[in-house]
Protein backbone atom coordinates (compact mmCIF):
# COMPACT_ATOMS: atom_id res chain seq x y z
CA UNK A 1 0.00 0.00 0.00
CA UNK A 2 0.93 3.72 -0.23
CA UNK A 3 1.23 5.50 3.08
CA UNK A 4 -0.80 8.21 4.19
CA UNK A 5 0.69 11.76 3.36
CA UNK A 6 2.98 13.78 5.46
CA UNK A 7 5.37 16.43 5.50
CA UNK A 8 9.26 15.62 5.54
CA UNK A 9 12.68 18.06 6.37
CA UNK A 10 15.95 16.74 6.58
CA UNK A 11 17.60 18.34 9.57
CA UNK A 12 21.22 19.37 8.47
CA UNK A 13 22.69 18.66 12.73
CA UNK A 14 21.08 17.49 15.85
CA UNK A 15 20.25 20.67 16.89
CA UNK A 16 17.87 21.20 14.24
CA UNK A 17 16.24 18.03 14.26
CA UNK A 18 15.30 18.13 17.99
CA UNK A 19 14.06 21.82 17.00
CA UNK A 20 11.76 20.11 13.73
CA UNK A 21 10.65 17.64 16.50
CA UNK A 22 9.49 19.89 19.14
CA UNK A 23 7.83 21.95 16.59
CA UNK A 24 6.34 19.08 15.44
CA UNK A 25 5.01 17.74 19.00
CA UNK A 26 3.02 14.59 18.84
CA UNK A 27 2.99 14.50 15.06
CA UNK A 28 6.15 14.58 14.26
CA UNK A 29 7.94 11.52 13.98
CA UNK A 30 11.91 10.48 13.80
CA UNK A 31 13.00 8.53 10.52
CA UNK A 32 16.26 6.72 10.82
CA UNK A 33 16.41 3.88 8.49
CA UNK A 34 12.89 3.42 8.04
CA UNK A 35 13.04 -0.19 8.44
CA UNK A 36 10.40 -0.57 10.66
CA UNK A 37 8.65 2.38 10.61
CA UNK A 38 8.07 2.32 6.26
CA UNK A 39 6.31 -0.88 7.18
CA UNK A 40 3.75 0.59 9.52
CA UNK A 41 3.17 3.53 6.87
CA UNK A 42 2.87 1.62 4.22
CA UNK A 43 -0.16 -0.94 6.49
CA UNK A 44 -1.45 2.68 7.48
CA UNK A 45 -0.81 1.73 10.95
CA UNK A 46 0.84 4.70 11.87
CA UNK A 47 -0.09 8.40 10.77
CA UNK A 48 2.57 11.21 11.09
CA UNK A 49 1.83 14.53 9.84
CA UNK A 50 5.95 14.92 9.67
CA UNK A 51 8.72 12.86 9.05
CA UNK A 52 12.18 13.93 10.55
CA UNK A 53 15.06 12.43 8.49
CA UNK A 54 17.86 11.93 10.72
CA UNK A 55 19.28 9.17 8.25
CA UNK A 56 22.20 11.92 6.83
CA UNK A 57 23.81 13.30 10.40
CA UNK A 58 26.74 11.76 10.27
CA UNK A 59 28.24 12.87 13.34
CA UNK A 60 25.39 10.43 14.94
CA UNK A 61 26.81 7.27 12.91
CA UNK A 62 30.21 4.67 14.18
CA UNK A 63 31.66 3.70 17.37
CA UNK A 64 33.98 5.36 19.95
CA UNK A 65 35.70 4.46 23.02
CA UNK A 66 35.34 6.54 26.10
CA UNK A 67 36.77 5.98 29.35
CA UNK A 68 35.47 1.99 30.30
CA UNK A 69 33.00 2.01 28.13
CA UNK A 70 31.79 2.45 23.76
CA UNK A 71 29.59 5.23 22.36
CA UNK A 72 27.99 3.62 19.92
CA UNK A 73 26.09 6.48 17.54
CA UNK A 74 22.26 6.16 17.36
CA UNK A 75 22.66 5.69 12.83
CA UNK A 76 25.20 3.23 13.25
CA UNK A 77 23.46 0.50 11.04
CA UNK A 78 23.25 -3.31 12.16
CA UNK A 79 25.50 -4.32 9.21
CA UNK A 80 28.20 -1.61 10.58
CA UNK A 81 27.81 -3.25 14.18
CA UNK A 82 28.49 -6.74 12.37
CA UNK A 83 31.83 -5.32 11.46
CA UNK A 84 33.03 -3.18 13.71
CA UNK A 85 36.43 -3.78 15.03
CA UNK A 86 35.80 -1.88 18.66
CA UNK A 87 32.88 -3.91 18.93
CA UNK A 88 34.03 -6.83 17.87
CA UNK A 89 36.90 -6.54 20.21
CA UNK A 90 35.16 -5.01 22.98
CA UNK A 91 31.57 -6.02 22.93
CA UNK A 92 31.08 -9.02 21.26
CA UNK A 93 27.53 -9.82 22.45
CA UNK A 94 26.37 -7.02 19.96
CA UNK A 95 28.34 -7.89 17.19
CA UNK A 96 27.44 -11.27 16.90
CA UNK A 97 23.58 -10.58 17.76
CA UNK A 98 23.96 -8.17 14.81
CA UNK A 99 24.84 -11.10 12.51
CA UNK A 100 21.39 -12.84 13.67
CA UNK A 101 18.92 -9.70 12.70
CA UNK A 102 16.64 -9.33 9.60
CA UNK A 103 18.88 -9.77 6.12
CA UNK A 104 21.68 -8.07 4.83
CA UNK A 105 19.38 -5.52 2.72
CA UNK A 106 17.68 -4.61 6.37
CA UNK A 107 20.81 -4.80 7.85
CA UNK A 108 22.51 -2.08 5.49
CA UNK A 109 19.46 0.29 6.41
CA UNK A 110 18.63 -0.83 9.78
CA UNK A 111 19.96 1.33 12.79
CA UNK A 112 20.44 0.79 16.75
CA UNK A 113 18.98 3.43 17.63
CA UNK A 114 15.17 2.65 15.52
CA UNK A 115 15.98 -1.05 16.98
CA UNK A 116 15.93 0.01 20.37
CA UNK A 117 13.27 3.07 19.82
CA UNK A 118 11.14 0.93 18.44
CA UNK A 119 11.24 -1.05 21.04
CA UNK A 120 9.32 -4.56 19.74
CA UNK A 121 9.18 -7.24 22.80
CA UNK A 122 10.95 -9.61 19.41
CA UNK A 123 13.65 -7.28 18.64
CA UNK A 124 17.27 -8.48 19.53
CA UNK A 125 18.87 -5.54 20.50
CA UNK A 126 17.11 -4.28 23.95
CA UNK A 127 17.77 -7.53 25.35
CA UNK A 128 21.45 -6.96 24.40
CA UNK A 129 21.87 -3.80 25.71
CA UNK A 130 20.22 -4.38 29.13
CA UNK A 131 22.57 -7.77 29.85
CA UNK A 132 25.38 -5.46 29.21
CA UNK A 133 23.89 -2.61 31.70
CA UNK A 134 24.06 -0.32 28.89
CA UNK A 135 22.46 3.12 28.64
CA UNK A 136 20.56 5.39 26.24
CA UNK A 137 21.97 9.34 25.86
CA UNK A 138 18.85 11.34 24.71
CA UNK A 139 18.96 14.91 23.39
CA UNK A 140 15.64 17.03 23.56
CA UNK A 141 15.00 20.62 23.89
CA UNK A 142 15.99 20.95 27.44
CA UNK A 143 19.62 19.22 26.90
CA UNK A 144 21.11 15.86 27.07
CA UNK A 145 19.95 12.96 29.70
CA UNK A 146 21.17 9.42 29.71
CA UNK A 147 18.55 6.69 30.92
CA UNK A 148 19.89 3.09 32.06
CA UNK A 149 18.42 0.11 29.50
CA UNK A 150 16.62 -0.89 32.59
CA UNK A 151 14.54 2.42 32.60
CA UNK A 152 14.29 3.01 29.06
CA UNK A 153 11.78 0.16 27.66
CA UNK A 154 8.67 1.07 29.76
CA UNK A 155 5.81 -0.94 27.76
CA UNK A 156 5.03 -2.71 24.40
CA UNK A 157 6.97 -0.60 21.64
CA UNK A 158 6.93 2.03 24.28
CA UNK A 159 10.05 3.74 25.57
CA UNK A 160 10.66 6.74 27.88
CA UNK A 161 11.16 8.95 24.92
CA UNK A 162 8.89 12.30 24.79
CA UNK A 163 8.24 13.88 21.71
CA UNK A 164 10.59 15.94 20.75
CA UNK A 165 13.63 13.72 22.20
CA UNK A 166 16.19 12.37 19.82
CA UNK A 167 18.24 8.97 20.85
CA UNK A 168 21.43 9.98 19.97
CA UNK A 169 23.63 7.41 21.15
CA UNK A 170 24.18 4.12 23.15
CA UNK A 171 27.05 3.65 25.66
CA UNK A 172 27.93 -0.15 26.71
CA UNK A 173 31.22 -1.48 28.98
CA UNK A 174 34.03 -2.56 27.54
CA UNK A 175 33.96 -6.30 28.89
CA UNK A 176 37.59 -7.42 29.54
CA UNK A 177 38.80 -10.85 28.45
CA UNK A 178 37.16 -12.54 31.51
CA UNK A 179 34.24 -12.05 30.12
CA UNK A 180 31.86 -14.33 27.70
CA UNK A 181 28.78 -13.88 26.04
CA UNK A 182 26.19 -15.73 23.76
CA UNK A 183 22.92 -14.57 22.70
CA UNK A 184 20.78 -17.80 21.80
CA UNK A 185 18.32 -17.10 19.34
CA UNK A 186 15.32 -19.23 18.94
CA UNK A 187 13.44 -18.96 15.63
CA UNK A 188 11.91 -21.63 13.04
CA UNK A 189 12.51 -20.18 9.73
CA UNK A 190 15.39 -17.87 8.02
CA UNK A 191 15.11 -13.89 8.21
CA UNK A 192 12.37 -14.02 11.38
CA UNK A 193 12.05 -13.24 15.10
CA UNK A 194 12.96 -14.50 17.88
CA UNK A 195 9.79 -16.21 19.36
CA UNK A 196 12.67 -16.17 22.71
CA UNK A 197 16.19 -14.91 22.76
CA UNK A 198 17.83 -15.28 25.77
CA UNK A 199 21.44 -12.67 26.00
CA UNK A 200 24.03 -13.62 28.55
CA UNK A 201 27.40 -12.65 29.73
CA UNK A 202 29.58 -13.96 32.42
CA UNK A 203 32.66 -13.69 34.07
CA UNK A 204 34.15 -16.50 34.86
CA UNK A 205 37.13 -17.26 37.51
CA UNK A 206 38.79 -20.53 38.53
CA UNK A 207 36.17 -22.57 37.02
CA UNK A 208 33.51 -20.53 38.30
CA UNK A 209 30.91 -18.34 37.56
CA UNK A 210 31.88 -15.16 39.16
CA UNK A 211 29.31 -13.05 37.96
CA UNK A 212 26.51 -13.40 34.76
CA UNK A 213 24.14 -11.04 33.80
CA UNK A 214 21.06 -12.10 31.24
CA UNK A 215 18.67 -10.11 29.26
CA UNK A 216 15.67 -12.51 27.91
CA UNK A 217 13.71 -11.36 24.35
CA UNK A 218 10.32 -11.96 23.57
CA UNK A 219 9.18 -13.06 27.72
CA UNK A 220 7.11 -10.15 28.47
CA UNK A 221 5.92 -6.71 26.75
CA UNK A 222 9.53 -5.29 27.67
CA UNK A 223 12.77 -7.35 27.51
CA UNK A 224 13.81 -8.18 31.11
CA UNK A 225 16.44 -9.38 33.14
CA UNK A 226 16.18 -13.30 34.02
CA UNK A 227 16.97 -12.32 38.11
CA UNK A 228 16.70 -15.60 39.46
CA UNK A 229 19.00 -17.62 36.99
CA UNK A 230 21.48 -14.69 37.64
CA UNK A 231 21.35 -15.27 41.26
CA UNK A 232 21.67 -18.96 40.45
CA UNK A 233 24.82 -19.06 38.52
CA UNK A 234 26.96 -16.77 40.50
CA UNK A 235 29.08 -19.25 42.18
CA UNK A 236 28.02 -22.09 40.23
CA UNK A 237 30.40 -24.26 38.69
CA UNK A 238 31.14 -23.59 35.01
CA UNK A 239 29.80 -26.54 33.90
CA UNK A 240 26.89 -27.20 31.63
CA UNK A 241 25.16 -29.68 34.25
CA UNK A 242 25.63 -26.11 36.79
CA UNK A 243 24.31 -24.13 34.16
CA UNK A 244 21.64 -25.79 33.32
CA UNK A 245 20.35 -25.74 36.23
CA UNK A 246 20.80 -22.07 37.08
CA UNK A 247 19.14 -21.83 33.83
CA UNK A 248 15.66 -23.83 34.85
CA UNK A 249 15.11 -20.98 36.89
CA UNK A 250 15.29 -18.40 33.90
CA UNK A 251 11.56 -17.83 33.65
CA UNK A 252 10.61 -16.95 36.90
CA UNK A 253 8.63 -13.61 37.36
CA UNK A 254 8.80 -13.60 33.40
CA UNK A 255 4.89 -12.84 31.94
CA UNK A 256 5.46 -14.14 28.14
CA UNK A 257 2.79 -13.58 25.72
CA UNK A 258 0.71 -16.32 23.47
CA UNK A 259 0.82 -16.03 19.94
CA UNK A 260 0.54 -17.71 16.71
CA UNK A 261 4.35 -18.68 17.27
CA UNK A 262 4.13 -20.23 20.65
CA UNK A 263 2.08 -20.31 24.02
CA UNK A 264 3.52 -18.40 26.96
CA UNK A 265 4.20 -22.15 28.37
CA UNK A 266 6.01 -23.18 25.21
CA UNK A 267 7.84 -19.60 25.83
CA UNK A 268 9.34 -20.15 29.05
CA UNK A 269 10.06 -23.69 28.73
CA UNK A 270 12.61 -21.87 25.95
CA UNK A 271 13.88 -19.45 27.89
CA UNK A 272 14.74 -22.19 30.56
CA UNK A 273 16.67 -24.31 27.98
CA UNK A 274 17.88 -21.48 26.00
CA UNK A 275 19.67 -19.54 29.29
CA UNK A 276 21.29 -22.71 30.05
CA UNK A 277 22.60 -22.60 27.00
CA UNK A 278 23.54 -19.00 26.97
CA UNK A 279 25.55 -19.47 30.18
CA UNK A 280 27.40 -22.33 29.18
CA UNK A 281 28.47 -21.08 26.14
CA UNK A 282 29.19 -17.35 27.88
CA UNK A 283 31.27 -19.56 30.65
CA UNK A 284 32.82 -21.13 28.43
CA UNK A 285 31.47 -24.53 29.80
CA UNK A 286 32.10 -27.75 28.46
CA UNK B 1 6.55 18.00 -3.09
CA UNK B 2 10.16 17.91 -2.18
CA UNK B 3 13.25 17.51 -5.25
CA UNK B 4 15.13 14.77 -5.82
CA UNK B 5 18.13 13.82 -7.78
CA UNK B 6 19.90 10.76 -8.25
CA UNK B 7 21.58 8.61 -10.77
CA UNK B 8 19.71 5.59 -11.62
CA UNK B 9 21.65 2.43 -13.78
CA UNK B 10 24.41 5.55 -14.66
CA UNK B 11 21.75 8.18 -16.02
CA UNK B 12 21.04 10.95 -13.72
CA UNK B 13 17.40 11.87 -12.46
CA UNK B 14 16.04 14.88 -11.13
CA UNK B 15 12.31 15.19 -10.32
CA UNK B 16 9.75 16.46 -7.78
CA UNK B 17 8.39 13.84 -5.80
CA UNK B 18 5.52 13.70 -2.89
CA UNK B 19 7.70 12.53 0.06
CA UNK B 20 5.61 9.62 0.60
CA UNK B 21 6.47 8.12 -2.66
CA UNK B 22 8.74 4.79 -2.48
CA UNK B 23 11.74 4.50 -4.16
CA UNK B 24 10.66 1.43 -5.64
CA UNK B 25 7.42 3.17 -6.94
CA UNK B 26 10.02 5.86 -8.34
CA UNK B 27 11.95 3.23 -10.04
CA UNK B 28 9.20 1.62 -11.94
CA UNK B 29 6.44 4.60 -12.72
CA UNK B 30 9.07 7.61 -13.30
CA UNK B 31 12.32 6.21 -13.95
CA UNK B 32 11.09 3.41 -16.02
CA UNK B 33 12.56 0.39 -14.37
CA UNK B 34 9.96 -1.96 -14.33
CA UNK B 35 12.50 -4.50 -14.11
CA UNK B 36 11.74 -4.53 -10.51
CA UNK B 37 9.14 -5.92 -9.28
CA UNK B 38 6.67 -5.29 -5.55
CA UNK B 39 6.15 -8.45 -3.93
CA UNK B 40 4.83 -7.74 -0.50
CA UNK B 41 3.75 -4.37 1.95
CA UNK B 42 5.88 -6.07 4.44
CA UNK B 43 9.62 -5.78 3.96
CA UNK B 44 9.93 -9.86 3.78
CA UNK B 45 10.15 -10.90 -0.24
CA UNK B 46 13.25 -8.90 -1.27
CA UNK B 47 11.63 -8.78 -5.02
CA UNK B 48 12.44 -5.33 -5.04
CA UNK B 49 16.54 -5.35 -4.00
CA UNK B 50 18.56 -3.14 -5.65
CA UNK B 51 21.87 -1.22 -4.82
CA UNK B 52 21.88 2.20 -3.24
CA UNK B 53 25.08 3.35 -3.09
CA UNK B 54 26.53 -0.24 -4.03
CA UNK B 55 24.98 -2.28 -1.35
CA UNK B 56 21.61 -4.05 -1.54
CA UNK B 57 18.73 -2.01 0.20
CA UNK B 58 14.70 -3.53 -0.50
CA UNK B 59 13.30 -0.57 -2.64
CA UNK B 60 10.42 -0.86 -1.43
CA UNK B 61 11.52 -0.02 2.08
CA UNK B 62 13.42 3.39 1.21
CA UNK B 63 11.38 6.21 0.48
CA UNK B 64 12.42 8.39 -2.77
CA UNK B 65 13.44 11.28 -0.84
CA UNK B 66 15.66 9.57 1.06
CA UNK B 67 17.34 8.30 -1.92
CA UNK B 68 18.45 11.72 -2.85
CA UNK B 69 21.74 12.46 -4.24
CA UNK B 70 22.22 8.17 -4.41
CA UNK B 71 23.77 6.01 -7.14
CA UNK B 72 20.93 3.72 -7.94
CA UNK B 73 21.70 -0.05 -9.59
CA UNK B 74 18.63 -2.04 -10.68
CA UNK B 75 18.88 -5.31 -12.81
CA UNK B 76 18.09 -3.33 -15.81
CA UNK B 77 21.44 -1.84 -15.19
CA UNK B 78 23.17 -4.78 -14.07
CA UNK B 79 24.23 -5.91 -17.81
CA UNK B 80 27.15 -4.55 -19.66
CA UNK B 81 26.62 -5.32 -23.53
CA UNK B 82 26.11 -8.86 -22.60
CA UNK B 83 24.58 -10.83 -19.77
CA UNK B 84 26.18 -10.16 -16.19
CA UNK B 85 27.69 -13.72 -14.98
CA UNK B 86 24.87 -13.73 -12.62
CA UNK B 87 22.36 -13.29 -14.98
CA UNK B 88 23.83 -16.14 -17.00
CA UNK B 89 24.28 -18.84 -14.31
CA UNK B 90 20.85 -18.14 -13.14
CA UNK B 91 20.01 -18.79 -16.94
CA UNK B 92 21.90 -21.92 -17.49
CA UNK B 93 21.67 -23.60 -13.78
CA UNK B 94 17.98 -23.35 -14.36
CA UNK B 95 17.70 -20.77 -11.16
CA UNK B 96 14.51 -19.31 -12.10
CA UNK B 97 10.68 -20.66 -12.74
CA UNK B 98 8.21 -17.85 -12.94
CA UNK B 99 10.98 -15.08 -12.15
CA UNK B 100 9.09 -12.84 -10.03
CA UNK B 101 11.81 -13.02 -7.27
CA UNK B 102 14.34 -13.31 -10.08
CA UNK B 103 15.45 -9.32 -10.47
CA UNK B 104 15.85 -9.50 -6.56
CA UNK B 105 17.50 -12.31 -6.06
CA UNK B 106 20.57 -11.40 -8.60
CA UNK B 107 20.74 -8.16 -7.17
CA UNK B 108 21.28 -9.84 -3.68
CA UNK B 109 23.31 -12.05 -4.85
CA UNK B 110 25.25 -9.54 -6.67
CA UNK B 111 25.83 -7.87 -2.85
CA UNK B 112 26.48 -10.99 -1.64
CA UNK B 113 29.72 -11.43 -3.68
CA UNK B 114 30.97 -7.74 -3.29
CA UNK B 115 30.73 -8.39 0.20
CA UNK B 116 32.15 -12.15 0.28
CA UNK B 117 33.82 -12.99 -2.86
CA UNK B 118 34.08 -16.91 -2.14
CA UNK B 119 31.44 -18.00 0.04
CA UNK B 120 30.62 -21.18 1.35
CA UNK B 121 27.30 -22.67 0.50
CA UNK B 122 25.95 -21.72 4.14
CA UNK B 123 27.17 -18.54 3.21
CA UNK B 124 25.32 -18.24 0.11
CA UNK B 125 21.96 -19.01 1.85
CA UNK B 126 22.33 -16.69 4.76
CA UNK B 127 23.28 -13.90 2.13
CA UNK B 128 20.05 -14.46 0.57
CA UNK B 129 18.11 -15.04 3.24
CA UNK B 130 16.09 -11.98 2.36
CA UNK B 131 15.13 -12.96 -0.68
CA UNK B 132 11.80 -15.11 -1.16
CA UNK B 133 11.21 -17.40 -3.64
CA UNK B 134 8.28 -19.72 -4.25
CA UNK B 135 8.93 -21.63 -7.27
CA UNK B 136 12.43 -23.04 -6.90
CA UNK B 137 13.35 -24.72 -3.98
CA UNK B 138 16.54 -22.26 -3.75
CA UNK B 139 18.87 -25.44 -5.19
CA UNK B 140 19.33 -23.91 -8.35
CA UNK B 141 19.89 -20.05 -6.88
CA UNK B 142 22.59 -21.88 -4.60
CA UNK B 143 24.06 -23.26 -7.27
CA UNK B 144 24.06 -20.14 -9.96
CA UNK B 145 25.85 -18.15 -6.91
CA UNK B 146 28.64 -20.82 -5.99
CA UNK B 147 28.83 -21.28 -9.86
CA UNK B 148 29.94 -17.11 -10.43
CA UNK B 149 32.00 -17.22 -7.31
CA UNK B 150 34.03 -19.72 -8.76
CA UNK B 151 34.68 -18.22 -12.21
CA UNK B 152 35.13 -15.26 -10.91
CA UNK B 153 37.81 -17.25 -8.52
CA UNK B 154 39.43 -18.26 -11.42
CA UNK B 155 39.51 -15.61 -13.44
CA UNK B 156 41.98 -14.29 -10.46
CA UNK B 157 43.86 -17.25 -10.60
CA UNK B 158 44.06 -17.21 -14.50
CA UNK B 159 45.03 -13.06 -13.77
CA UNK B 160 47.91 -14.04 -11.20
CA UNK B 161 49.57 -16.76 -13.03
C1 LIG C 1 12.17 -8.11 7.17
C2 LIG C 1 12.60 -7.61 8.51
C3 LIG C 1 13.10 -8.50 9.46
C4 LIG C 1 13.51 -8.05 10.70
N1 LIG C 1 14.00 -8.96 11.60
C5 LIG C 1 14.44 -8.52 12.80
C6 LIG C 1 14.97 -9.43 13.76
O1 LIG C 1 15.09 -10.63 13.52
N2 LIG C 1 15.39 -8.94 14.96
C7 LIG C 1 15.31 -7.61 15.27
O2 LIG C 1 15.69 -7.22 16.35
N3 LIG C 1 14.81 -6.73 14.39
C8 LIG C 1 14.39 -7.16 13.17
N4 LIG C 1 13.88 -6.26 12.28
C9 LIG C 1 13.71 -4.88 12.70
C10 LIG C 1 14.89 -4.01 12.44
O3 LIG C 1 15.95 -4.33 13.28
C11 LIG C 1 14.40 -2.60 12.71
O4 LIG C 1 13.45 -2.31 11.72
C12 LIG C 1 15.46 -1.54 12.59
O5 LIG C 1 16.56 -1.77 13.40
C13 LIG C 1 14.88 -0.20 12.95
O6 LIG C 1 15.85 0.78 12.69
P1 LIG C 1 15.54 1.90 11.63
O7 LIG C 1 16.71 2.81 11.65
O8 LIG C 1 15.16 1.32 10.34
O9 LIG C 1 14.30 2.61 12.35
P2 LIG C 1 13.06 3.40 11.74
O10 LIG C 1 12.16 2.46 11.03
O11 LIG C 1 13.55 4.58 11.00
O12 LIG C 1 12.39 3.88 13.09
C14 LIG C 1 11.76 2.96 13.97
C15 LIG C 1 11.12 3.72 15.14
O13 LIG C 1 12.12 4.30 15.96
C16 LIG C 1 12.03 5.72 15.97
N5 LIG C 1 13.43 6.20 15.88
C17 LIG C 1 14.37 5.79 14.99
N6 LIG C 1 15.55 6.38 15.27
C18 LIG C 1 15.34 7.18 16.34
C19 LIG C 1 16.20 8.03 17.09
N7 LIG C 1 17.52 8.17 16.82
N8 LIG C 1 15.66 8.72 18.13
C20 LIG C 1 14.34 8.58 18.44
N9 LIG C 1 13.49 7.78 17.77
C21 LIG C 1 14.00 7.07 16.73
C22 LIG C 1 11.17 6.08 14.80
O14 LIG C 1 10.46 7.28 15.03
C23 LIG C 1 10.25 4.88 14.71
O15 LIG C 1 9.21 5.01 15.64
C24 LIG C 1 13.44 -6.67 11.02
C25 LIG C 1 12.96 -5.77 10.08
C26 LIG C 1 12.54 -6.22 8.84
C27 LIG C 1 12.04 -5.23 7.84
S1 LIG D 1 8.42 -5.76 -2.19
FE1 LIG D 1 8.72 -7.35 -0.75
S2 LIG D 1 10.50 -6.68 0.25
FE2 LIG D 1 10.14 -5.07 -1.12
S1 LIG E 1 11.10 -18.20 -9.64
FE1 LIG E 1 9.06 -17.89 -9.03
S2 LIG E 1 9.33 -16.92 -7.10
FE2 LIG E 1 11.31 -17.47 -7.61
Amino acid sequence: MIPARFDYVRPGSVEDAVRALAGGGDDARVIAGGQSLLPLLRLRLAFPDLLVDVGGLSELRGVRETAGSLEIGALTTIYELTRDPLLTAHCGLLAETATLIADPAVRHRATIGGALAHADPAGDLPAVVLALGGSLLIRGPEGEREVRAGDFFTDYMTTSLSPGELLVAVRVPRLGGDWGFRYEKFRLTAQSWAIVGVAAVARRSNGHVAEARIGLTNMGSVPVRATAAESAAAGAEASAAALREAGSRADEGTSPPSDLRGSADYRRHLARVLTGRALAAAAGAS
Amino acid sequence: MNHVSMRIDGVRYDDDVEPRLLLVHYLREVAGRTGTPVGCDTSNCGACTVLMNGVSVKSCSVLAVQADGAEITTIQGLANGEWHPLQRAFHEEHALQCGYCTPGMIMAAADLLRDNPRPSEQEVRDGLEGNLCRCTGYQNIVRAVLRVAGEMAGEQAGAAS
